[in-house]
């Protein structure tokens, strides 16, 4: 079985915008709601791009303002200028 | 948002440029001598420049990213505290879960400060370095905002104000504090993979998650804000220590066993911790967003288990303990509540019987144990406190020598039965609450007969209120256990008829009656 790689935020309106650009980019997640954060599981590999998030917050983003709203994270991180990707080896 | 990061250099090369170059090594005198602590423990390192930080957050994005953090963080609190939001938290037995975590992880991470100085400084490449001293940083800020939380509840209610002194000498705050004791007197590598792996992985991801989640839930934003602030530099934590031991790893097969035990050892200390977590969860907040049982199947098992196959690679097994600790999730709870309840008058936070309806939530999250060993513990309890015979046990506990538990948990595969554990080391018995801690013990007993344990140190006569003549006639040791600890009597005993109890029913309603 493939491990899940996942991230949680803080609710807010940002991180609103960057759970929907996951969704966008990782066909396979799975949106967990709970009270005050969100969690996003997705099997094997999780990444978040750059421009999928500038384009549903309508501005330029640093991908390293995640930490702001970042709450527990799973999965060897890789992150660039571009994209902030979680993975296990299977 | 002002905080744009300069795009003149990619996240890469401004990461080279601002923390690796600005690292050189030592001419004067060898690298060695400068740095000897990374020897002591067997462990080979051959290429520091191999430490990889994915993370790659240099000091200036770190400053303003935490400054950002940190003033979210005081807006909530600020307004939480001018628009009286201690009183629109759940009910008023709410407060007690802040009293105990409250009062007894902000020494932990003064402690958790410190040992990442240590480190920072011990740590031969720049990488580490650079990341311990901002975890350093990190720990020293989660530190003062508990404590500034803190402040608004201890204006309103009883015994929060004693936790800096009870730290060291309260017999359910020890567990705690020898956790953190046994890391930093470890060595550099050790300490990673206690505090870095083991503190951050396993134990943050339930205090943190869902225990603030839970936070959020009883209308608490001010643990809320505290919390979530917190664990935004936990995920920076995790991926330090997940680092660590890769790089332990990657640089030396013959590292293998030595990490190996290090991860079995504190895997389990970090689990015998969780202990009291989960009782909170389970017991303290009254309105619950997830049993300790399923947060446990989340963020350990299932996550647990995707870090040890990915880890397998290097040759990694999972934690030895791990079998026991999936036996233990549907008991440990109600064994910590159920202890915690027999002690009234030696703790400074109430304990109650849960409502029918917390009984049956209880009976539906633990349906292969609940109603079989504790459901009818409870309910006794309940009848003897109806009946003006409120169970008290005034003895002092039983410690295990090595994670300062006390002893209460049950024999691996039969609940009825309590687990004791002992050996003879130079000819003095020491006791313990599991097979893993006596192992822990053997491994090294040379460091933990030096364990102190506030319950047995006192019935020598060394836990005593200044002035006390211990060698006077009707001298009694442990007596004065109650002025030792400097507790406040009104924060004892059970909530029913507390004054914590009278007073937020009396504040609710002039909060919302004229």
């Amino acid at each position: 079985m493939t491990s899940n790689a996942f991230i949680a935020f803080q609710k807010n309106e940002e991180t609103r915008c960057i759970v929907e650009a996951i969704v966008d980019d990782n066909p396979d997640a799975v949106v967990v709601d709970q009270p005050a954060m969100v969690k996003v599981d997705v099997p094997g590999r999780l990444v978040i791009k750059r421009a999928t998030v500038e384009e549903k917050m309508g501005r330029d983003f640093d991908l390293q303002e995640l930490q702001l709203h970042l709450i527990t994270i799973s999965g060897h991180l890789d992150e660039s200028d571009d994209e902030f990707t979680l993975s296990w080896e299977a | 948002m002002d905080m744009k990061v300069s795009k003149k250099l990619g996240l890469k090369e401004r990461y080279t440029m601002m923390t690796r170059d600005l690292a050189w090594d030592t001419t004067f005198q060898p690298m060695d001598k400068v740095f000897p602590q990374v020897g002591y423990e067997g462990i080979k390192i051959h290429d520091w420049d191999k430490w990889e930080d994915p993370f790659r957050l240099t000091m200036d994005a770190y400053w303003k990213y935490q400054a950002e953090k940190e003033r979210k963080l005081y807006a909530i609190l600020d307004a939480f505290n001018q628009n009286n939001g201690h009183l629109s938290v759940t009910d008023a037995r709410y407060i007690n879960v802040l009293k105990l975590f409250l009062g007894s992880t902000p020494p932990l991470e003064l402690m958790a400060a410190r040992g990442f100085s240590m480190v920072a400084r011990q740590m031969v490449g720049a990488g580490p370095r650079v990341a311990c001293m901002m975890q350093s940083v990190d720990e020293y800020r989660h530190f003062q905002t508990q404590i500034h939380s803190i402040s608004n509840y201890n204006r309103f209610y009883n015994g929060l104000d004693e936790f800096a002194h009870q730290q060291s000498r309260m017999w359910y705050l020890s567990d705690g504090k020898s956790f953190f004791d046994d890391a930093i007197t470890a060595g550099p590598f050790e300490f990673m993979v206690a505090i870095g792996f083991a503190f951050e992985y396993v134990l943050t991801n339930i205090l943190f998650v869902p225990f603030i989640s839970g936070a959020a839930y009883n209308g608490d934003m001010a643990a809320m804000t505290v919390g979530f602030s917190a664990q935004s530099d936990e995920a920076r934590h995790m991926t330090l220590g997940l680092e660590c031991i890769k790089f332990m790893l990657e640089q030396d097969p013959d590292n293998l066993p030595i990490v190996q035990r290090w991860i079995d050892k504190w895997t389990w200390r970090g689990t015998r911790k969780l202990a009291s977590v989960g009782m909170m969860m389970d017991y303290m907040l009254p309105k619950r967003i997830m049993s300790f049982k399923e947060a446990w199947e989340i963020y350990f098992e299932q996550n647990g288990t995707a870090l040890f196959t990915d880890l397998a690679r290097y040759g990694v097994k999972v934690p030895k303990c791990f079998g026991q600790t999936i036996e233990e999730k549907e008991h440990i709870t109600h064994q910590s509540w159920i202890g915690f309840y027999m002690k009234p008058d030696a703790c400074p936070f109430h304990t109650w019987i849960p409502a029918p309806d917390e009984l049956d939530w209880l009976s539906e999250k633990y349906p292969n144990t609940f109603d079989k060993y504790y459901r009818p513990v409870l309910e006794h309890f309940d009848r003897q406190e109806k009946a003006g015979k409120r169970f008290n046990n005034k003895t002092q506990p039983m410690n295990c020598q090595v994670c300062v538990s006390t002893i209460k948990f049950n024999e691996p595969g039969d609940p009825m039965e309590m687990c004791f554990r002992e050996t003879v080391y130079k000819g003095e018995k020491f006791h313990f609450c599991s097979d893993h801690c006596k192992e822990i013990f053997e491994n090294e007993p040379e460091k933990y007969v030096q364990t102190f344990i506030s319950s047995h140190a006192a019935l020598q006569g060394k836990c005593e209120p200044e002035g006390t003549d211990v060698n006077a006639h009707d001298y009694r040791p442990g007596a004065r256990m109650h002025a030792y600890w400097r507790m406040d009597k009104r924060a004892t005993g059970d909530f029913n008829g507390s004054e914590d109890q009278k007073n937020f029913a009396k504040w609710r309603a002039q909060a919302t009656k004229n």
